[in-house]
């Protein structure tokens, strides 16, 4: 079974590479650009056929090693 | 007093710490981060560096290996730990300290002196400085300013638990002699039992007047003087 973990700083933490991006898309001519937030994605692959067991083995990862929860949030997705 | 300095894949200040040791005559050993026990140690060192490259982000990886079982052992046994830069990141992500160290307010690697006032003179780590006294020393870093919720930093405010403050040469704290937009300019704290300290100016750096100064020097008497 595959799935996806994407982490990404808290809304209310600031994200200096994000701003960056964004303002280099709004240089560059995109002015619809609203806003960008960086992150880290994940691809996990695991020995584990039951749905609802595998991501509740992502989510323990997510949460013990994956993300530092003070700062980030993580999304979880089933591929 | 018998040291250990762990350490990691990427650690690259662990023989400088070695050397300081070595000036005050504190043995120490050095601890590979696969080990899984610690030799008979007063002391442990996580010095700084790059330990796993920083890969997912700096201290993690290294706050997962193999020793770190046995340090916090050794920690809630009321051992002495003191993590340098890269080891007050660990130390953060191990949870033997609270708070986190952000990216550099602004996102630049920052290699140069910096002046510190010192907060605490009550513990292991600092009994030979004067308390408020400005000292000299090398921060290099990408990852330090140190940030935490208001409850966090209202206890480490409360309970004196911050070791050293950036500030300027005249003793200033405030947000222009801040280096790295930590809170409440924190360069140093202690945890709530005062055998833990993180920092992530280098006292293993300044330890000789060779070196451009030896403020550094204090610490290793300290920790001497407390043994």
């Amino acid at each position: 079974m595959k799935i996806s973990a994407t982490v990404t700083l808290k809304k209310e933490v600031l994200d200096p590479q994000g701003k960056v991006v964004s303002q280099t898309l709004k240089n560059m001519g995109y002015k619809n650009i609203i806003s960008v937030r960086q992150g880290k994605y994940f691809k996990i692959e695991l020995n584990e056929t039951d749905k609802e067991k595998a991501k509740k083995i992502v989510e323990e990862i997510s949460k013990k090693l994956l993300t530092n929860i003070v700062t980030e949030d993580y999304t979880i997705d089933l591929d | 007093m018998k040291s250990s300095i762990i350490v990691f894949p990427g650690s690259n200040c662990d023989r400088d710490v070695a050397v300081a040791l070595e000036k005050f005559k504190i043995s120490h050993q050095m601890v590979w981060h696969n080990e899984t026990s610690l030799p008979k140690t007063d002391l442990v060192i996580l010095p700084g560096g790059f330990s796993y490259g920083d890969y997912l982000r700096t201290g993690c990886i290294a706050s997962k290996s193999p020793i770190i079982e046995d340090v916090i052992k050794h920690a809630k046994k009321g051992g002495l730990i003191l993590g340098i830069c890269n080891g007050f990141q660990i130390l953060i992500e191990t949870d033997l300290l609270p708070g986190v160290l952000l990216r550099n307010k602004k996102l630049r690697f920052l290699s140069k002196n910096v002046f510190l006032k010192v907060i605490n003179v009550e513990n292991h780590f600092c009994i030979n400085f004067n308390k408020k006294s400005i000292i000299k020393l090398p921060i290099a870093h990408n990852e330090g300013n140190y940030f935490a919720d208001n409850k966090i930093l209202q206890n480490l405010e409360d309970n004196n638990l911050i070791a050293f403050k950036y500030c300027d040469e005249k003793g200033n704290i405030n947000k222009d002699s801040n280096p790295n937009g930590s809170s409440n300019n924190i360069a140093g704290i202690l945890n709530s039992d005062k055998n833990i300290l993180g920092m992530m100016p280098h006292p293993e750096r300044l330890i000789d007047p060779i070196l451009s100064g030896e403020d550094g020097s204090m610490m290793f008497k300290s920790l001497l003087k407390s043994q």
